[in-house]
């Protein structure tokens, strides 16, 4: 633990400029004393938030981008790139210079893609997964005729007070050949299942994990939602799946749009859960860059696929902005 | 009928999200190290959990840059709301864009480019590299719990208190402050919570030596999960539940003497 | 609000002043980089207690994952652990500091054959911590009949039954003896089609898993039949489940040393000498071998252990398997044909 004792000198002089900054702004806002209005003085408080960000989240992006267009001696390449779409590219130039029959081996590796598509497909069920289940979920919670207490809404948030590792790796405890559901089989006199070590596991750790980040925006948008609307709706003489159809989901579409947004985009790039209750027998494209940087050591490489997988979100954000133009999906609280 | 099945609906799901917790507080009561055997209750785990120095670290490291990552990133985006809400539109619109970047990128790419950073400045990673990283990917989120109190607020009143003769300070601290308060705790519980439960992030902005309770568990998973850690999280979670039932309770307290007078 | 805050900033004081431990005494510290349950822990105190010193020790699961962190920035660390192979890559690549030997007063320990090795022919870089050989562990209520052969693993005998490492040498090292090859070859048909077999293996629906550390809690679970494993992880799964037997195949294995090096501007050198010394202790070198069941190269410590040890032809196995087995050389400048096929195998379906 020596490292907490002796606080780096960058880290001391990082602390220095930033309160020196602050105090900056203060006497800024207090030379402007009496003509100072709201909107001319104040906005020197984000300065050091300003400051903050660009050395820590616009040089951070801007180094994955330099790594990832330059090779290990630091000139521009774009062979990264080259490596994502073909796996085996280093594989295949040492082959080149082995002969013939090396030469007979040279093959595209479809691995990286591979993993993405992979990712993406697992993504995208887990996405439909969530929302059929939190839907009817978030629809109950809303229901007033249940006249549920808003207590229900802590219920769903109590779980992800625990620790997300250890959840999973609870799973693993009931999954397993010799866990609960399969001890609870045994009991029955049926046969064992094959419940771990397969996609299914993996699919059922990120639902889990995710869950609620469908339930909570498509709750928010149905609890504000004016009841006249309904009680129009069947006035009319609509039955309760016209009203349903008509009224209730395109009124929560923003709280949909926001759970996909919520769920899709961690789910991408889940690692872990594919290590613990996958068996390491599938890779999501978190695993990959993971190993990229701290296995392959190769961070070039591993920045290029970084980039591609910030890439690809930016443009499903960006179809998400689309159909829901004014941001009115809310977020977790 | 219907009521029932809605019900129903409603008791399976929570059910999903409940039985690992429910496995992992039993494992805590397990007298054996098993997984999956029962060999009777015992408080076993919960000695051995306060003679484990690695887990005590681990825990001391996850609370103390939870609670240093959430007040100076509740100080930093409390001001820089108050900021942003003042600016033109165009400077806010950058500034939001930039805010947006955290949390629109994955965690692993956030972790990744800061481990690069820290690498590229030859900063050795431990401790404060990982409360930098916190406060990085904190701070947005309290900007946006300030942000909606900020535009609720009537942006007339500081300039009114700072036409009386109030400072700038004092305008700050007894004008706009008090109105936000809302969403400034909010905004702080919110980076708590984050911080505390951040694996990702800390996992790539730390040495191995310094190990908060996320990177230490996923060492330790590889190896076989040991009960103390089971018992550490019931041991957390009844803490927090208890705070909850408190808060709850005396709410609700309140709400009765409100509808009492 | 004012309570809140005096009481949020005094549990902050108090749980800092518990991550903020006392300044190291004046003897210094001793950062340790080891594999995952690779010591007795008691070991670590003791040498605290005797010195004074501070242990700050930090685990790896493989020699991958390991070369990676020593090479971002090797002053972070005073010992570590490499097995011969990366000792060998680790020296060429100037990442390690020359030992002093002159302070190790313990080296005469050190058994004979084992000094001068192929990775560290000068025996300037390294000296043996422990040494084994990768094999088979294997549930003799779960098999047919008892396990000689790589081919148990490939021949499909045992579906949904087998774990795997999750480690490029290992894994590629046992599917290339099973067709006869070195362990470390060079030969692209060779590599290939040691590819092709693990892809088949994995296809065919034989591998349960591909893990390091977790698999032996698993195999004494019984959640498996067949395991490849390292020795000592396959002795300490055996000494908690007695069904579970340990074989190094006919065809003959991978047989490693692991050892203590020091890497290049390491912060505390003098201290790394000590810790390194006081592990070449007979007395402590037993405990460690003890408690983590690996073959020990302390002869001082085989004295202590007697019988135990050397009638254990797991962990002392008889000279004619010792032959079949091959060590692990550098490969590094095939090391992307060996990278690219591994994820092949990995990402197959």
């Amino acid at each position: 633990m020596n490292q907490i004792g002796s606080m780096p000198s960058w880290a001391i002089w990082a602390v220095l400029a930033f309160f020196i900054l602050v105090m900056a702004g203060i006497i800024f806002i207090r030379s402007k004393r009496g003509k100072d209005n709201l909107h001319r003085g104040t906005t020197a408080f984000a300065s050091p938030y300003t400051l903050w960000m660009i050395i820590f989240t616009v040089l951070p992006c801007l180094l994955i981008g330099y790594y990832a267009f330059t090779d290990s001696t630091g000139t521009f390449t774009l062979q990264n790139f080259a490596h994502f779409w073909d796996s085996n590219y280093a594989k295949n130039e040492l082959y080149m210079q082995y002969g013939p029959e090396a030469a007979a081996l040279i093959r595209r590796g479809t691995v990286n893609v591979d993993t993405l598509t992979y990712s993406l497909w697992m993504a995208l069920l887990c996405t439909i997964i969530c929302l059929i289940l939190a839907y009817p979920t978030a629809m109950i919670m809303a229901d007033r005729e249940l006249k549920m207490s808003s207590a229900i809404v802590v219920l769903f948030v109590v779980p992800m007070w625990m620790n997300f590792l250890l959840r999973t790796i609870a799973w693993m405890s009931i999954l397993e050949d010799q866990g609960l559901i399969n001890q609870l089989l045994s009991a029955l006199g049926m046969p064992k299942a094959q419940l771990m070590y397969n996609n299914n596991a993996v699919l059922l750790g990120m639902v889990y994990n995710f869950l609620p980040f469908m339930v909570f925006p498509i709750y928010t948008v149905l609890g504000k939602m004016d009841y006249k609307l309904h009680e129009a709706a069947q006035d009319l003489g609509a039955n309760s799946f016209q009203t349903f159809i008509r009224v209730t989901a395109p009124l929560s579409l923003p709280g949909v749009i926001s759970g996909i947004t919520m769920v899709f985009m961690p789910s991408v790039t889940t690692f872990f859960i594919p290590r613990i209750l996958g068996g390491g027998n599938t890779m999501m494209f978190g695993d990959l860059i993971e190993s990229k940087f701290l296995t392959e050591g190769d961070w070039n490489v591993g920045s290029a696929l970084s980039l591609i997988m910030m890439v690809l979100i930016l443009i499903s954000l960006g179809i998400l902005r689309k159909a829901d133009p004014e941001g009115e999906g809310g977020g977790l609280m | 009928m219907r009521k029932f099945i809605k019900r129903f609906y409603l008791v399976i799901i929570l059910l999903f999200l409940y039985i690992p917790i429910i496995v992992m507080i039993a494992q805590s009561f397990n007298a054996g190290k098993s997984r999956a055997v029962w060999e009777g209750f015992s408080f076993r785990w919960y000695a051995e959990l306060f003679a484990d120095s690695a887990i005590i670290n681990a825990l001391s490291v996850t609370l103390t840059i939870a609670l240093l990552s959430a007040v100076i990133s509740t100080i930093l985006g409390t001001l820089a709301a108050i900021g942003i809400h003042a600016m033109k539109k165009r400077p806010q619109a950058m500034m939001m864009t930039i805010t947006n970047i955290p949390m629109t990128m994955p965690d692993i790419v956030t972790g990744i480019s800061l481990m690069l950073l820290f690498m590229f400045a030859k900063v050795g990673r431990g401790y404060w590299t990982m409360l930098l990283a916190h406060i990085t990917f904190d701070t947005p989120y309290v900007i946006l719990s300030v942000l909606p109190k900020l535009r609720q607020m009537n942006s007339h009143s500081y300039e009114a208190a700072l036409d009386l003769g109030a400072t700038p300070r004092y305008g700050l601290t007894h004008v706009i402050l008090p109105q936000i308060m809302p969403g400034v705790i909010t905004g702080c519980l919110l980076a708590f919570t984050l911080s505390l439960d951040d694996f990702t992030v800390s996992y790539f902005t730390t040495s191995p030596l310094i190990q908060n309770l996320s990177t230490l568990i996923y060492s330790k998973a590889r190896i076989g999960i040991e009960p103390t850690l089971n018992a550490l999280s019931a041991l957390m979670f009844a803490v927090l539940l208890l705070l909850l039932v408190v808060v709850n309770y005396r709410a609700a307290k309140v709400e009765k003497a409100q509808q009492g007078q | 609000m004012k309570k809140l805050t005096s009481v949020l900033l005094a549990l902050v004081l108090v749980f800092a002043s518990l991550a903020l431990p006392a300044a190291a005494e004046n003897a210094g510290v001793v950062n340790v980089f080891n594999w995952e349950d690779y010591i007795c822990e008691d070991v670590l105190q003791m040498f605290e207690q005797e010195t004074g010193i501070k242990v700050n020790y930090m685990r790896f699961t493989t020699n991958e994952d390991m070369m990676v962190q020593v090479r971002a920035d090797s002053s972070k660390f005073d010992v570590v652990f490499p097995s011969d192979y990366c000792i060998e890559r680790l020296a060429a690549e100037g990442l390690l500091e020359e030992i002093d030997f002159s302070k190790i007063t313990n080296f005469n320990q050190i058994a004979d054959n084992l000094l001068n090795p192929d990775y560290d022919k000068e025996n300037k870089y390294s000296i043996p911590y422990m040494w084994g050989t990768v094999g088979i562990l294997y549930n003799s209520t779960m098999v047919k009949e008892p396990i000689t052969s790589w081919a148990s693993l490939f021949d499909g005998s045992y579906p949904n039954n087998i774990f795997m490492m999750d480690s490029i040498r290992d894994s590629m090292g046992v599917a290339l003896k099973y067709l006869g090859y070195s362990m470390n070859s060079k030969n692209p048909l060779e590599l290939e089609a040691a590819k092709e077999v693990l892809v088949k293996q994995k296809k065919d629906g034989l591998v349960k898993a591909y893990q390091v550390d977790e698999t032996k809690d698993k195999m004494v679970a019984g959640e498996a039949a067949l395991g490849v494993m390292w020795t000592g992880d396959a002795l300490y799964a055996i000494d908690l489940n007695p069904d579970l037997e340990y074989v190094i195949p006919e065809e003959g294995s991978n047989i490693w040393v692991d050892g203590m090096v020091i890497p290049k501007n390491a912060e505390n050198y003098e201290n790394a000498l000590k810790f390194i010394d006081f592990l070449c202790r007979p007395d402590i070198a037993k405990m460690n071998c003890e408690e983590i069941w690996y073959s020990c190269p302390n002869k001082g410590a085989i004295e202590l252990m007697g019988s135990d040890y050397i009638d254990n032809l797991d962990i002392n196995p008889p000279e004619e398997i010792i032959e079949k087995c091959e060590f692990f050389s550098d490969v590094n400048d095939v090391l992307p044909i060996y990278t690219a096929l591994w994820n092949e195998v990995k990402n197959s379906k």
